[in-house]
């Protein structure tokens, strides 16, 4: 799936808050098809990182090029921009106050303003793709976080986005419900989804990824194959963190 | 002297005269408060009984304040009551027993409010270090039961205040009738005379009512955020 | 004591009257506070120069002083430097200037109700700012603010009470000529109170059970 098409393009990128350096000197591109799973320990910036690549942090330097335009400088028309680039959040965020399907389809219809009935067509495959096409009327409250956590990502993929953000999508779930999320993950990789994920998740992301990359302390460590990464990492502390997660 | 309106404040007796009428409703004010709450923490304590019947007093004693206007209570006590039981009381009288009243009734809800919030392990780790009846009361209910309702207690006392200015509708002779008089009597010399004392009497309901109700958001931020 | 029941059925229409007056005065009062808190309240939420030191200072005057002074000075004040006011004119403004407050403050408990994240998360589908503002924040706010707006009317309403003091002909002075000139002090005292609490008691009702529905329908995560 992976291609030599370069979509985003992060170089020396840096971030602070206050005085605390969040990112510091991020290098990493990310080709169209290719699905690279961000690991590291808890405060590493690895959201952070994810989170400035869709524009809700300011960048304190350095540049993100998507499709070789710069995302950094202040007449960024993100409105246009996180067309291309969908998000998906930890705790789903859902607008409580609509339905599964108005949900879905308010982008498309407010923002691209497409044809209605089109959307409603899209959306219609789409929530029959993760199951959950007979909950289209449904308020969020009324899902499982599972459930909810689907029709997320099925309204991100509404847009049409070229890539994808998932952070850590799976951390507020129940362990019996993380599986059906990351079905309809592996799935979109399947087909080719130009992803960018923050998991948890170390199976999953053996299974997904193209490319790991291993954050600490703001900083890359380093870059792999999952199986080398996950085998045979380079760094020392790839190695201590890898070990936490074993028994 | 009509350019300079300001002056009819500081004409002759006018400005003791306004202080004095200002002593009136300061006197309804806090003799309305202090029993109000006193009979509020009463009624509060009263009010987390498990009898249903007593709590359903107490919400239909409270409903009745918060249905009908204090301005319609006000003239039911100083029309009514006293023909019906045909004594003589005088305004301010019959606005301390209203205010108190009504303050009784908002006091009870926030006290009983507060301590229907305090968590009941909170008895019971209080009990589990060895701690008796009173040095429960003392050292783990009633600082934190006051804590819950102090912000809410000001806010009160910051209505009660402003609900003295209601009192010169029933004859009472407060700082706004004493404004009234001032009007009525320089208003030919001074006919701006109404907007400086209205002005005036608006700053000072303002300055007496803006700290309290500062402290009492500062407090609820303080301990409730 | 036995009340006089054709007094009462004789002052019906009075009463029907000044009961209309009033919840006319209340229905603007009301429809034109909801309007300056909404306003305050986006002005304080997305914290505008200069006018939000405006609304600041607006809400902290009116939160502070008596309805009664604020009629006053609108009523005898104002008139006296140049500007004229009619009585309706003048309860309506004064209803407003306080009513505004309490709603801004309503308003802006519910617009710091909505999270940060749903504020991200319509921005992650190119929602505009305002579109953002009308399809995510004001309907999670303004059902947040419901209780808090449901009983500012009630109080707006009962507040009603005191414009009678400039001379609007409403319930209470009704009830004041009646006990002055006919000296039917309980009958005119029991019209007051059974006005009060047909024009309350159902809002208050209706307050209580959409204080209920919200708590439990909480759209929730």
């Amino acid at each position: 799936m992976k291609t030599n098409e370069v979509l985003l393009e992060i170089k020396g990128l840096h971030k602070r808050y206050d005085e605390i350096i969040a990112l510091d000197d991020i290098n990493l591109n990310i080709n169209k098809g290719e699905v690279v799973v961000i690991l590291g320990p808890s405060g590493c910036g690895k959201s952070t990182l994810l989170r400035c690549l869709n524009g809700l942090e300011k960048v304190h330097g350095g540049d993100i090029r998507y499709r070789g335009k710069s995302l950094v400088n202040n007449d960024v028309n993100w409105q246009e921009i996180r067309q291309h680039i969908g998000m998906v959040f930890q705790n789903y965020e859902l607008f409580p106050h609509m339905t599964v399907i108005e949900n879905i389809i308010l982008g498309p219809a407010k923002v691209q303003k497409r044809d209605k009935s089109e959307v409603m067509e899209q959306a219609k495959q789409l929530l029959e793709r993760v199951g959950l096409f007979d909950r289209k009327d449904s308020y969020p409250r009324q899902l499982s976080g599972g459930q909810r956590q689907r029709i997320a990502i099925v309204r991100a993929l509404c847009m049409n986005p070229e890539i994808m953000l998932f952070d850590e999508v799976t951390a507020a779930l129940d362990p019996e419900m993380v599986r059906e999320v990351l079905d309809v993950i592996l799935g979109l990789a399947k087909q080719g989804m130009t992803m960018v994920i923050v998991t948890h998740e170390m199976s999953f992301a053996r299974a997904v990824a193209d490319k790991i990359v291993f954050l600490d302390k703001g900083r890359i460590c380093e870059i792999s194959e999952p199986n080398e990464f996950f085998t045979n990492p380079k760094t020392e502390r790839a190695q201590q963190f890898l070990n936490i997660f074993q028994y | 002297m009509q350019s300079l309106g300001i002056s009819v404040l500081f004409k002759g007796m006018n400005m003791q005269r306004l202080l004095e009428g200002l002593l009136v409703t300061a006197r309804i004010a806090f003799f309305s408060i202090i029993i109000g709450s006193l009979l509020g923490i009463a009624l509060g304590v009263i009010w987390t009984s498990k009898s249903k019947w007593i709590r359903l007093i107490c919400r239909i004693y409270l409903e009745l304040f918060r249905i009908i206007p204090i301005l319609v209570w006000l003239f039911i006590m100083y029309f009514g009551v006293t023909t019906a039981l045909n004594i003589d009381l005088s305004g301010e009288v019959v606005s301390v027993i209203v205010f108190s009243l009504w303050g009784a009734a908002e006091m009870g809800d926030i006290v009983r409010g507060a301590l229907e919030s305090l968590p009941k392990h909170q008895v019971e780790s209080g009990k589990a270090i060895g701690l008796g009846f009173w040095d429960l009361y003392r050292y783990v209910l009633i600082p934190q039961a006051v804590r819950r309702m102090l912000p809410g207690a000001i806010n009160l006392a910051t209505r009660m205040i402003k609900t003295t200015s209601l009192v010169v509708l029933i004859g009472v002779i407060d700082v706004i009738k004493v404004g009234q008089q001032i009007i009525e009597n320089s208003r030919i010399e001074v006919p701006t005379a109404s907007f400086w004392v209205y002005g005036s009497v608006f700053i000072l309901y303002f300055i007496i009512c803006y700290p309290l109700s500062k402290i009492s958001r500062k407090l609820e931020n303080k301990w409730n955020g | 004591m036995g009340l006089n029941w054709q007094f009462i059925t004789d002052s019906l229409p009075l009463y029907r009257e000044a009961a209309w007056t009033t919840l006319k005065l209340g229905f603007w009062g009301i429809l034109i506070s909801l309007i300056i808190g909404l306003v305050c309240s986006i002005i304080l939420y997305f914290r505008v120069k200069v006018l939000k030191t405006i609304v600041k200072v607006y809400i902290e005057l009116s939160r502070n002083t008596p309805l009664l002074i604020q009629l006053f000075f609108l009523y005898f004040g104002l008139t006296k430097v140049g500007i004229s006011l009619s009585e309706n004119t003048c309860a309506i403004i004064g209803l407003s200037f306080l009513g505004g407050s309490y709603m801004a403050e309503a308003f802006r408990s519910g617009l710091e109700a909505v999270s940060k994240s749903q504020i991200e998360s319509g921005l992650s589908i190119g929602l505009s700012k305002t579109q953002l503002v009308r399809y995510v924040v004001l309907p999670q706010a303004f059902s947040v603010a419901v209780p808090s707006i449901g009983a500012n009317c009630i109080f707006l309403l009962k507040e009603t009470s005191i414009v009678g003091a400039i001379a609007v002909v409403d319930l209470m002075n009704v009830t004041k000529d009646l006990i002055g000139m006919y000296y039917q002090t309980f009958e005119a005292l029991f019209m007051l109170v059974a006005v009060y609490f047909i024009m309350i008691l159902p809002l208050s009702l209706l307050l209580t059970w959409l204080e209920r529905k919200v708590r439990y329908a909480e759209f929730g995560n």
